[in-house]
């Protein structure tokens, strides 16, 4: 065996280790912490298998994001955490959940084990076409140009997801700013990284679009970074989150779609299909569409972790 | 001078690695978050550096590893940081516990808030 090779299967079982624990962990917080490591060692293996778009996202909202959302769950859980832990379902429920759960994981080994080998792919196809767009990253060509609709939709999605978190507001609060006010001394350690990180931050966010057109890289996560740098600056007090009926705010959630909207009914109405780039101007429309989702997924990945509407004014 | 080079490597990641394990031994024995924080963030800056120091002769170019020494900078930042906080909660949460009082040694220095 090869030191890679003893290197993955270590990773391998460290992996499956840390998943079967914080199924198995008891509180909440425990979960969380099990659940981050988790995404760090899954965003390791992505790396091995070469796939360091899928790795750096994988880091940024497996691990990071994620991770904030669901401490945020946990701390509003800690109140009823006592008695969650008491509380034990009756027999049929936890028969039924067993069963449930064992018919996902037999029809997820069934469509492992089932593969055709080699495996169906349309690699080939991409990497023959990557001229098209002129784009070095066979990953940003697949996400923006051969299945962009999928990449459209999912930015939806993404809004979708933040309209279902401000739909947790109640009507007395709804147009108020989100999540609570952060305090932190501002003499303190905080304050001090939330005004040193985020210039390095907004950089190494921006490299990450532009070196996405023919490096690993590209709008989803340069928007995770740049959403980082955000949280930390309203985390630390520096700075309210907006409430959410500013309209400013609202054209930026719409900006990233919405271009790539515009784009598509243009390659409709002036070319072949939608979502058809014209050959010339493949590569500055294909960025152009990133810059914008970039500015959307950053504010939306934000507001998802701010929560839904809380207060009136901005104390 | 490739095979002193490798030496360097060598020699800088397995330091590197000893302090990564001292800091874990640390992290697992010492008895409270504190000192637990001691063993952790001065095995890590240092462990850390000492591999970042390792792979400097291996980064092939200037901007390698200038992007090297930036990710060993920006995690000394970040490890600093965090442990500042979390003693601060873990003073806040002793103060607390201990003598039934709210929340006042995490803001030391008096500053309104």
């Amino acid at each position: 065996m090869t030191i890679a090779a003893a290197l993955e299967t270590v990773l391998a079982a460290l992996i499956l280790a840390i998943a079967i624990w914080t199924i198995a962990a008891r509180e909440t917080f425990a979960a969380v912490a099990g659940f981050v490591v988790y995404g760090l060692l899954l965003a390791l293996v992505w790396v091995r298998l070469e796939a360091v778009d899928v790795a750096l996202t994988e880091a940024a909202i497996g691990g990071g994001l994620s991770g904030v959302l669901l401490l945020g769950a946990a701390a509003r859980l800690r109140a009823t955490e006592t008695r969650a832990v008491m509380e034990r379902p009756d027999k049929i429920l936890r028969l039924g959940a067993a069963i449930l759960s064992a018919t996902v994981a037999a029809g997820l080994a069934a469509g492992v084990l089932l593969l055709t080998d080699p495996a169906p792919t349309l690699a080939s196809a991409a990497a023959t076409n990557a001229a098209a767009t002129g784009l070095g990253n066979p990953v940003t060509n697949v996400l923006m140009a051969f299945r962009a609709t999928d990449t459209l939709l999912e930015k939806v999605v993404l809004l979708l997801a933040l309209v279902g978190v401000w739909s947790l507001a109640s009507d007395r609060l709804w147009g108020g700013f989100p999540g609570p006010r952060h305090q932190a001394d501002p003499l303190g350690a905080l304050a001090f990284l939330a005004r040193l990180l985020p210039p390095v931050g907004i950089v190494v966010g921006i490299y990450i679009l532009w070196a996405g057109a023919n490096h690993p890289g590209g709008a989803f996560q340069a928007g995770a970074i740049l959403a980082a740098m955000w949280l930390l600056v309203m985390m630390a007090g520096l700075t309210d989150v907006p409430p959410v009926s500013s309209r400013r705010l609202r054209l930026v959630l719409i900006a990233g779609p919405g271009v790539f909207l515009v784009v598509g009914l243009g390659g409709l109405c002036f070319g072949t299909a939608f979502l058809a780039y014209p050959v010339a101007s493949a590569k500055p429309l294909i960025l152009g569409i990133e810059a914008a989702m970039t500015l959307t997924i950053a504010v939306t990945l934000g507001l998802l972790v701010a929560g839904a509407p809380e207060r009136r004014d901005g104390q | 001078m490739k095979f002193m080079l490798d030496i360097v490597t060598v020699t800088a990641i397995s330091a590197g690695a000893f302090f990564f394990l001292a800091g874990t031994v640390g992290l697992l024995r010492f008895p409270d978050t504190l000192t637990r924080l001691h063993a952790l963030t001065k095995a890590d800056n240092l462990g850390l550096g000492l591999v970042v120091l390792g792979l400097l002769p291996q980064a092939g170019s200037l901007r390698g590893g200038f992007k090297l020494i930036c990710v060993w900078l920006l995690v000394l930042l970040a490890g600093a940081t965090v442990s500042q906080l979390i003693a601060r909660a873990a003073l806040a949460n002793e103060a607390n516990g201990q003598r039934g009082r709210p929340r006042t040694r995490a803001r030391q220095d008096g500053s309104p808030t």
